[in-house]
């Protein structure tokens, strides 16, 4: 499976890590949320939420991004109770709208607004290395060349993608990739696009 | 002035450099390499020298509400003390009862000595892209130019600066926003990169070594001096968190965590970056 190997990869990465190994300090939760709401005194009013994280992140960072299995279990069943399916139960959208999506970082930074009418991107190429063509890509997640090639564009794997971008966490508790779907970041349609990207045969990612 | 000529063939060098290079980032690392060996020869071709030099002028001057100058801030070793200063911070002050990076005590000295409006100085304390850096971060790059060749050496061992520590690296793991990133996200490997910018491991004192003495620097791919303040300031822009306030206790708080975890880097700034 490929989830049991990522996590067993992170876990061999953390114990050689020693920034990852070490516990967080202990310091006043209250006086942290204080601090940070004091911070950012000109977040506008719907930006809230932002300045708090909910509990999955607090435990993530409390445990530097290695909960012990009953947290992580925790996690992984509140991350997949957020998942929200495709209504027509197809998870394949246009892989050309979903290039422009792993393309595109617009979307929630304070230069973002007031909104223009510009739909938020999901950023896959600033962690992952998607097509052959684009070279600027970043080395945070593991590389997306050949994806659907190599599971043989499986339904069952574009299924396991959609929930990925939807909630990494659900799958993989801590995962450094944002909680894309969850946290609305990109709508329904906006993921199928992407998955389509990833798992089509005619998509340049298995070119 | 003695540096013009050389600084003005740097400019000339780096604009030819990267007008071409700007769409290719890998170009742009390796113009970079080739500057960074060009500053090693000729240390006076950092076009963030005329932003200390700037600096100083603006510490000498008279001016403010008050009319005085800042020559009488103290910066830590007593009143008016530049030298060394810098490699000190951030450090505790009694008068102000905080914890205070170079920018923040600069800032404190502006308001207290100067007599000029802390709500007016934190509103834009950053330039964009082109601009040149303001007169506050003029300041800290002179401030900090005067400690350039001398080690970090900030203890950071009273009871309020080891809470600031604290606090600074429960921010740096502590996650939050829509994109649920943590400075860890991003900073706890090495190499790792976004897109093709390289990510240094800042909680690993030897990297943080190498690249926290480099600020203030002036940042090729915008054109000015960059602080430290206005980094993390970027960096949680990228966060998708809201504008970090200058002078914040969570911006010393980071900046104090990340001095620590640099002590016994060698500071070498203005330092020249990406
Ligand atoms: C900030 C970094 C980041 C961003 C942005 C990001 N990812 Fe990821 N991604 C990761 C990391 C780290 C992993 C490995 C951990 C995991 O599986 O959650 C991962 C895992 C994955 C996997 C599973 C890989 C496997 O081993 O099977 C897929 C598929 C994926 N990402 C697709 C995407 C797509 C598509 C996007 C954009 C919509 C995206 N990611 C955005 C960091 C990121
Ligand atoms: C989403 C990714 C991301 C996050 C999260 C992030 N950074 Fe960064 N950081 C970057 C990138 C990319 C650069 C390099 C930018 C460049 O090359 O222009 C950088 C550069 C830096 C640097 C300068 C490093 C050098 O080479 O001198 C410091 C210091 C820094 N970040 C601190 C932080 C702190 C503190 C936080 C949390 C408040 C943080 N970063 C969060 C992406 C991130």
């Amino acid at each position: 499976m490929i989830r049991t190997s990522t996590l067993l990869a992170a876990l061999a990465i953390a114990t050689a890590s020693p920034a990852l190994a070490q516990q967080a300090p202990a310091v006043d939760p209250a006086k942290v949320d204080a601090a940070v709401k004091a911070a950012f005194p000109g977040a506008p009013a719907d930006w809230a939420p932002r300045l708090t994280p909910d509990e999955t992140m607090k435990a993530c960072s409390a445990h530097n991004n290695l909960p012990p299995a009953p947290v992580a279990q925790a996690i992984t069943a509140r991350e997949k109770a957020t998942i929200e399916y495709p209504a027509d139960g197809n998870f394949i959208g246009d892989w050309k709208r979903g290039e422009q999506y792993a393309q595109s970082g617009f979307g929630l930074r304070f230069t973002d607004y007031p909104p223009r009418n510009r739909v938020n991107g999901g950023n896959c190429y600033a962690c992952h290395q998607l097509t052959k063509v684009e070279v600027s890509y970043g080395t945070i997640g593991p590389s997306l060349l050949k994806y659907g090639e190599i599971r043989k564009f499986a339904e069952a794997d574009a299924k396991l993608v959609y929930e990925k971008i939807y909630n990494a966490s659900a799958s993989f508790p801590c995962s450094l990739m944002p909680r894309l779907g969850a946290n609305k970041v990109l709508t329904i349609d906006q993921i199928k696009d992407i998955v389509a990207l990833v798992m089509s045969p005619d998509s340049p990612v298995n070119k | 002035m003695h540096l013009s000529r050389t600084l003005f063939a740097a400019a000339f060098m780096i604009a030819t450099l990267f007008s071409t290079a700007q769409a290719q980032d890998a170009d742009t690392e390796r113009a970079i390499e080739r500057y960074r060996q060009m500053l090693k020869e000729d240390p006076w071709s950092n076009p963030g020298l005329l932003d200390a030099d700037r600096g100083e002028d603006l510490w000498k001057a008279k001016r403010g509400p008050k009319a005085v100058s800042l020559e009488q801030c103290d910066l830590g070793k007593g009143a008016g003390v530049v030298d060394g200063a810098f490699a000190e911070l951030p450090r505790y002050f009694a008068d102000a009862d905080k914890v205070m990076d170079v920018e923040t005590r600069i800032l404190w000295c502006m308001e207290k000595l100067q007599g000029f409006e802390r709500a007016a100085l934190v509103r834009r304390p950053h330039p964009g892209g082109g601009q040149p850096v303001r007169e506050l971060g003029a300041l800290a790059t002179y401030v900090a130019s005067k400690s350039s060749g001398m080690k970090f050496a900030a203890k950071l061992d009273q009871p309020k600066e080891r809470e600031t520590v604290a606090l600074g690296e429960t921010l740096f793991m502590r996650r939050s926003g829509p994109f649920d990133f943590a400075c860890a996200s991003c900073h706890a490997e090495s190499g790792r990169r976004i897109r093709l910018q390289g990510l240094p491991f800042l909680s690993d004192p030897e990297a943080a070594r190498k690249v926290v003495g480099e600020w203030p620097a002036y940042r090729v791919s915008s054109t000015h001096v960059m602080t430290m303040q206005h980094r993390m300031f970027d960096c949680y822009w990228q966060m998708r968190m809201p504008e970090l306030e200058l002078g914040s206790d969570v911006s010393v708080a980071l900046i104090s965590y990340l001095a620590k975890k640099a002590e016994g880097g060698e500071i070498a700034a203005p330092g020249l970056k990406r």
